[in-house]
């Protein structure tokens, strides 16, 4: 018997295609949940830090602290509250309402006109949530070098160093956040749809116990998995289009690679997550465990270990392997070039090259654990 | 009753803790997640490459690279020696930002003259990016402030509740309610379409219990596995991480059982609205990342578009981080926690009333 019968796969596509359009479930994942995560990751997560709740406490009201003050207003940065008492200011930095709080004392403008750099401005930051405080920290870090600079220049003086740091940032030059967020917003929205939509379909099988039916008839293995993949490897495409249209059309992200490129990989890519929901499901053989497992081994690293907002560099060398085993890590790389920079071949041909041995993986996996027969191996 | 209800949630808990696959999946993702994520999730920059792109013979810039290299951000300076391989190290991101120093930039120095320094940063990754340069910057402005200038001012800077601005005292708590969050919730919307599916939910409804009741049943289970899970990381935290735990544990424990609640009520209404197991866990997804990322764990809800900020302020996930991280970080004593345990109450008493009322209908 040959490992594949073309009539025999055509009827079982057949059959898991009625399955998909049938069930408007299937449909929701592969269509509605891209475009709504899409756009949630999209336009929610903003690293691009303006109008942080500040609070100004100032003791000193002469010319100099003025100044600062208007400084600090008139940045864009921060939305400062002043008048308030210390006590007040610190319990709603408590609370969470202010990101940090300035202080001016009173003998400020005094220690200033003396000039031995004794003149304090005080910043407290809540440190519980530490990007936020180091930004607060070094908006009103630069906010007042300017301040100290226009004071130096008004009394022809050199406040500051004459090494000038001029920041230009390639590839994305307004360094917009929402740029490399959305390439990777589209990486992790993908893994989701690969291992959520695979994940149960086997596991479904066992549970209604249809699978005995299957496996009653001459389907072999191999015809078994493909027609379990190619319909959702069809409908991942069509996701992926989905989230092209929307990234480029509606959110403004500029795709400067080729189409050709992306096919190729996204079609590595969907490889890999439907070869490990597959996997899943086939072991696991009840939805609720598989569809768990799903979300802990296919959502919850391409989130957190892709490189999709947390760069892998900074993370331990354990981990730093850990992620070569993530599929998500180099279809996220891939993306944020396409996107962003263009079509660079030797760089792509790694992360491909990653992908394809990652797919080889998990459909290998899947198809030592499918067995033919009921008992569980 | 009571008697009926008890022996209801006793059946509700066997069936989550009876099977050991279940078991293992309510267990195991917790501690794993608690092992890799507070390495994985900070938004510091460590261990980058700097490429030097340096075209001056003197030597303060020798001296510069030598301070840059001396950062633990930057474990390796890679110089580059021509435009060619300039594009090429960001290109092929070989290295997050590159420095030029300019031909002349020591003689410049010496003399007083405007030395300007050019970074390049790969904008494919901006925020990274923009740290690693928040640190050039830093090296570069103690490196001129050794050289002669003098501001008649200073910035004295203190971070309050974490001051070396650990990134794993940020993690940890915020796990705490996000892993509790999926287990919570699968629990709960998942009980009753599985009762559906397996034909048993028509048992139930013959028996003597009203829908609030079945509905008790099936919340209570929720919450222990919330405090159950949010004990295991919070413990993890304390013990294996050394994250202080300044406030008050019963605050916490208060805070959970409200959490729990809010999310019982969200599962159970995923749950009335679902037919199938498959239905309800993408209900729960459909709900998860959204509210993950709408927590303000991963950036600021100041940052977020109005319409995201106010489904940031109904999001229960939101109310439940302030209480942990406030607990372990900030000594939160009652007065402070009210301010988001009682948000958390008027969300748990609407999600629950919205799921009885569905609940309700559904049997009708």
């Amino acid at each position: 018997m040959r490992a594949v019968n073309l009539r025999r796969l055509k009827a079982l596509c057949r059959k898991e295609a009625y399955q998909i359009v049938r069930d408007p479930s299937s449909i929701l994942v592969a269509f509605v949940l891209p475009v709504v995560l899409l756009f949630v990751m999209g336009y929610a997560i903003n690293l691009d830090s303006s109008h942080l709740p500040l609070g100004l406490l100032m003791e000193d009201h002469g010319p100099a602290a003025v100044q600062f003050e208007q400084a600090l207003k008139a940045s864009g940065s921060f939305t400062v509250e002043t008048g308030v008492p210390r006590e007040q200011l610190i319990q709603q930095m408590t609370r969470g309402n202010l990101r940090g709080v300035v202080v001016v004392r009173s003998d400020f403008g005094a220690a200033l006109a003396e000039g031995h750099g004794g003149a304090a401005i005080q910043v407290l930051t809540d440190g519980s949530e530490p990007n936020t405080a180091s930004f607060v920290g070094s908006y009103v870090e630069t906010i007042w070098e300017t301040w100290q600079q226009q004071r130096g220049q008004n009394q022809a003086r050199m406040d500051t160093l004459p090494i000038d740091l001029r920041p230009r940032a390639w590839f994305n030059p307004s360094t917009l956040s929402r740029n490399f967020l959305v390439p990777g917003s589209i990486a992790v929205v993908m893994t989701v749809i690969g291992v959520l939509l695979t994940s149960l379909v086997v596991a479904r099988e066992w549970e209604r116990g249809t699978m005995e039916a299957l496996l009653a008839t001459p389907v072999t293995k191999a015809e078994l998995l493909l027609s379990k993949v190619l319909p959702y490897y069809l409908l991942g495409i069509l996701a992926m289009v989905l989230c092209l249209v929307v990234a480029v059309l509606i959110m403004q992200v500029p795709f400067r690679g080729s189409l050709g490129a992306l096919f190729v990989l996204s079609s590595l890519f969907l490889g890999c997550a439907l070869g490990m929901g597959l996997f899943l499901s086939t072991v696991m053989r009840n939805q609720f465990n598989a569809a768990s497992a799903a979300l802990v081994a296919g959502f919850l690293p391409a989130m957190m270990l892709s490189g999709f907002v947390f760069e892998i560099t900074t993370m331990p060398l354990a981990l730093r392997l850990l992620t070569r085993l993530i599929p998500a890590r180099y279809f996220t790389s891939s993306l944020q070039t396409l996107f962003q920079v263009g079509t660079p071949v030797s760089f792509l041909a790694g992360n491909a090259l990653g992908m394809l041995l990652l797919t080889t993986f998990w459909m290998g996996l899947t198809t030592l654990k499918t067995s033919r027969t009921l008992e569980a191996k | 009753m009571l008697y009926r209800l008890l022996r209801l949630i006793r059946k509700e808990l066997q069936v989550v803790m009876g099977d050991k696959k279940t078991r293992l999946m309510l267990v195991m993702p917790v501690l794993l997640q608690t092992l890799i994520f507070p390495f994985a999730a900070t938004l510091e920059v460590r261990n980058a490459t700097l490429a030097v792109y340096n075209q001056d013979a003197g030597a303060a810039s020798q001296e510069l690279l030598q301070r840059l290299s001396r950062t633990p951000s930057f474990t390796r300076l890679l110089p580059v020696h021509s435009e060619a391989e300039v594009q090429a190290a960001l290109d092929d991101q070989t290295a997050l930002v590159l420095l030029r120093i300019p031909q002349h930039f020591s003689r410049n120095l010496a003399a007083g003259a405007p030395a300007p320094l050019q970074i390049l940063m790969d904008g494919r990754r901006s925020n990274s990016a923009q740290i690693a340069m928040g640190y050039v910057s830093q090296v570069v402005q103690s490196f001129g402030a050794e050289r002669g200038a003098h501001p008649t001012s200073r910035l004295v800077l203190r971070n309050v509740y974490n001051p070396n601005l650990d990134f794993k005292w940020h993690v940890l708590p915020s796990l705490v309610a996000i892993i509790t969050t999926i287990g919570c919730l699968t629990v709960t919307a998942l009980s009753v379409a599985r009762e559906r599916e397996e034909g048993t939910f028509d048992q139930l409804l013959v028996s003597p219990l009203t829908p609030a009741y079945i509905m008790v049943g099936k919340a209570v289970p929720g919450v222990l596995v919330a405090l159950f899970q949010g004990g295991i990381i919070a413990t993890v935290a304390v013990f294996g991480y050394g994250v202080p735990f300044s406030g008050s544990l019963p605050l916490l424990i208060l805070g959970l059982v409200c959490y729990g609640l809010a999310l019982a009520g969200v599962g159970l209404f995923i749950s009335s609205i679902s037919e199938t197991q498959q239905q309800a866990f993408l209900g729960v997804f459909a709900f998860m990342v959204p509210a993950t990322t709408l927590s303000g764990y991963i950036s600021p809800i100041e940052n977020m578009t109005v319409f995201f900020r106010i489904l940031a302020y109904i999001n229960p996930l939101t109310y439940c981080i302030r209480i942990v991280k406030g607990a372990f970080l900030k000594g939160f004593g009652f007065a402070d926690a009210w301010t988001a345990i009682g948000p958390l109450l008027l969300i748990s008493f609407c999600t629950l009333s919205i799921a009885l009322y569905l609940f309700r209908r559904h049997i009708a």
